[in-house]
């Protein structure tokens, strides 16, 4: 990757998340290839990495700002804009496929109201396909904020997202 | 009098509710006063019978199942500690014939110990693969595994050994092991049961690798869709370092062997190995032109050994055992055992390993149960999202890689994924080229173009009258063909085999919703 000097001033940021950004940088950033450990790490703490980050990262790291922005728009799970409360990845793949996930996929968008890469108006739920969760045994499968739910009906995802509501 | 429970905490019995079962059985034995220890095992692969759990008992280990919270009262009233009868009752474990007729190899001990223990690793023969290599040459220990005729179970198939051998072979300062844990096709979740139920062979495998080629830094790739076998890496790598099985000094070798886990990001591409070796580096995964090879110029452009999940932990019971052991499972030319996933649309899923060539018909008939909804298989995809749709016809086709492509398909990571007669199979073309579409790198042209005229042209073709149809039919092929023969790497370059073999084998649902065919 090339290496590039960021001489320019960086834009102010929320000291929050300038915190968060040089607290993960200055414990990852010696790592060899550490961009992808340094990301995770600022979604960890604040559930996104902020499009306002990517300077402070790139010059952290010694990276073009180019090539951080590169590297969050290829990978998708990092996301640029705060998630909902609840992120729900359902998956769209063969094996759930097979078990009745596309009824789910059109049952889930029409409860929540949303379609994938979307926020309930409420703030509650997020929604994003995943291609796989391993969980092709108990398929349809989705994950629930890093919880693993198998063989989910319509109506168990219903009783899930009651039992999550606040 | 203490008893001892079984209650997995592999993450599919944990997506039906094995946490909460084996909190029931904590709160209802303190309740009962009765001393019981609950042990968190992995899967034994039956996940039908999941949250599946066991009773320790002078005759073996009892097993009941699928056990939900609201049963565990009644297993206590059973007197389930005393293996007592219940509806849930299915005898010893081990006589299950689903389990009983297995060959377990690589999953020996998955499911059967506790994955946090490294005393129980040992206990049930670990390390011993370690052990035998440290007491041989760099080139007895590369001998020995391609001897084995184990070849890469993330889905080419490649020769293990020689791939070992070129690494070996390279002369570098610094050299690297990485295994592939980016275990994305549909179907597949060997790789997480073996995470989750029995790192450490996982470990011992990619320490042997560091020990066999004189690598001394390994890297784990896991996809980001697997926070239960990360946790239980990190929890694994750890107390390999704390006990000497990692480290700077192994085993009081002098060698040196560390390992790191890295997480992905969601991008299915990143299992093609050039692909991940960029994302390791932390980059955007996209795939390098080979040659250079990786075992040659890989990681940080080192020599590196890539592998599966599965292929490391396979060598520790080679090392083990010795190469004849392993080698004399398998027919012709594919040797040793594989574990076959069997997922989708049947009434047993789950794990069986068996050496290598028996059908597909045994698997989806004789362990699958047939389907869970009861109708009639019409179409299995074997080898994940690239892997070619196969009629109900060709079911007699041998689990071997020569037998498999000499049907069209591929092995892959021995995922299979059953489909009954409510698919409809141009909807699964079309899937297959919008999920290449999704998650092409971008690199070549023929995917990243190519994927998205795939799903324009399926349209067009399903929207068309009869003499449409046949035009984008030839313009579909054509397109494959380009795909196929243009790609630089297998995601675009197979991503073509499921939409040819529907069109092949099911063309009857390609009629399009204008002019259905009778």
């Amino acid at each position: 990757m090339k290496r590039a000097v960021n001489g320019s001033t960086l834009p102010e940021i929320p000291e929050a998340i300038r915190n968060v950004v040089l607290d993960v940088t200055g414990r990852l950033k010696e790592m060899p290839g550490a961009l992808l450990p340094v990301l995770h790490g600022i979604q960890d703490a604040l559930g996104y990495v902020p499009e306002d980050a990517v300077p402070l990262i790139a010059r952290e790291l010694n990276l073009s700002r180019a090539d951080v922005h590169g590297v969050i728009s290829f990978y998708h799970y990092f996301r640029q804009k705060p998630a909902g409360r609840h992120v729900i990845q359902l998956c769209r793949a063969e094996s759930c496929q097979a078990m009745g996930a596309v009824t789910l996929e059109k049952h889930v968008k029409q409860r929540l109201g949303v379609d994938f890469h979307q926020t309930t108006s409420d703030g509650q739920y997020t929604l994003e396909p995943v291609y796989c969760l391993g969980n092709c045994a108990c398929s349809p499968a989705l994950m629930i904020d890093g919880e693993l739910k198998g063989r989910v009906t319509p109506e168990r995802f219903d009783a899930l997202v009651a039992a999550e509501a606040p | 009098m203490s008893f001892t429970v079984y209650v997995p905490c592999d993450a599919s019995a944990l997506s039906l509710g094995a946490e909460s079962v084996a909190m029931a059985i904590a709160e209802e034995s303190a309740r009962r006063g009765v001393d019981v220890t609950v042990v968190r095992n992995g899967s034994r692969g039956l996940f039908w019978l999941e949250p599946l759990v066991e009773v320790v008992t002078p005759a073996g280990r009892v097993a009941y199942g699928p056990v939900q919270a609201e049963d565990v009262s009644t297993l206590f009233d059973a007197d389930f500690l005393h293996a007592g009868e219940h509806a849930l009752a299915l005898g010893p474990t081990e006589s299950i014939e689903y389990l009983k007729s297995q060959q377990r190899l690589t999953f020996e001990r998955v499911g059967v110990i506790d994955p946090r223990s490294i005393d129980d690793y040992l206990a049930h023969g670990g390390y011993r693969g370690l052990d035998a290599a440290l007491r041989m040459s760099s080139a007895d220990i590369v001998q020995a595994v391609t001897a084995s005729g184990l070849r890469g179970r993330g889905g080419a198939a490649f020769p293990t050994g020689i791939k070992w051998k070129t690494c070996l072979d390279a002369v570098s300062t610094q050299k690297y092991i990485a295994c592939n844990a980016d275990e994305g096709d549909s179907g597949t979740y060997a790789d997480r049961m073996i995470m989750e139920g029995d790192p450490f062979v996982l470990i011992e495998g990619m320490t042997i690798a560091g020990i066999a080629t004189g690598a001394t830094h390994g890297y784990i790739y896991l996809r980001v869709e697997y926070p239960h076998a990360y946790r239980a890496l990190l929890a694994a790598i750890a107390a390999a370092e704390a006990n000497g099985y990692l480290g700077e000094n192994v085993r009081g070798s002098g060698k040196a062997f560390h390992l790191e886990v890295r997480l992905g990001g969601g991008a299915y591409i990143c299992g093609e190995e050039t692909s991940m070796l960029e994302s390791l580096e932390g980059k955007r995964g996209q795939v390098r032109v080979k040659p250079p090879l990786p075992a040659i110029h890989g990681l940080f452009g080192r020599p590196t050994v890539i592998n599966n999940v599965i292929t490391f932990a396979s060598v520790p019971t080679i090392l083990d055992k010795g190469a004849e052991y392993y080698r004399d499972y398998g027919s012709g030319r594919s040797r040793g055992t594989l574990p076959i996933q069997l997922a989708g649309n049947l009434k047993r899923p789950g794990l069986v390993e068996r050496a290598f060539g028996l059908t597909l018909r045994e698997l989806i008939e004789g362990y699958g149960g047939g389907t869970a909804s009861g109708r009639p298989v019409r179409a299995v995809q074997v080898g994940g999202p690239l892997g070619a749709y196969i009629p109900a016809s060709q079911l007699d086709a041998p689990i071997d890689y020569e037998g498999f492509a000499a049907i069209g398909g591929m092995l892959g990571h021995g995922g299979v994924v059953v489909f009954d007669d409510t698919v409809n199979m141009a909807a699964q073309a079309r899937y297959a080229m919008e999920f290449c579409a999704i998650e092409s790198c971008g690199k070549c042209t023929p995917c990243r173009i190519g994927s998205t005229r795939g799903v324009e042209v399926i349209d067009r073709l399903l929207a068309g009258n009869n003499a449409q149809r046949q035009r984008e039919e030839v313009l579909l092929r054509d397109l494959c063909d380009t795909m196929v023969a243009g790609s630089l790497c297998a995601l675009g370059g197979m991503a073509p085999f499921p939409v040819l073999s529907a069109l092949d084998h099911f063309h009857e649902d390609f009629a399009g919703s204008s002019e259905p065919v009778a």
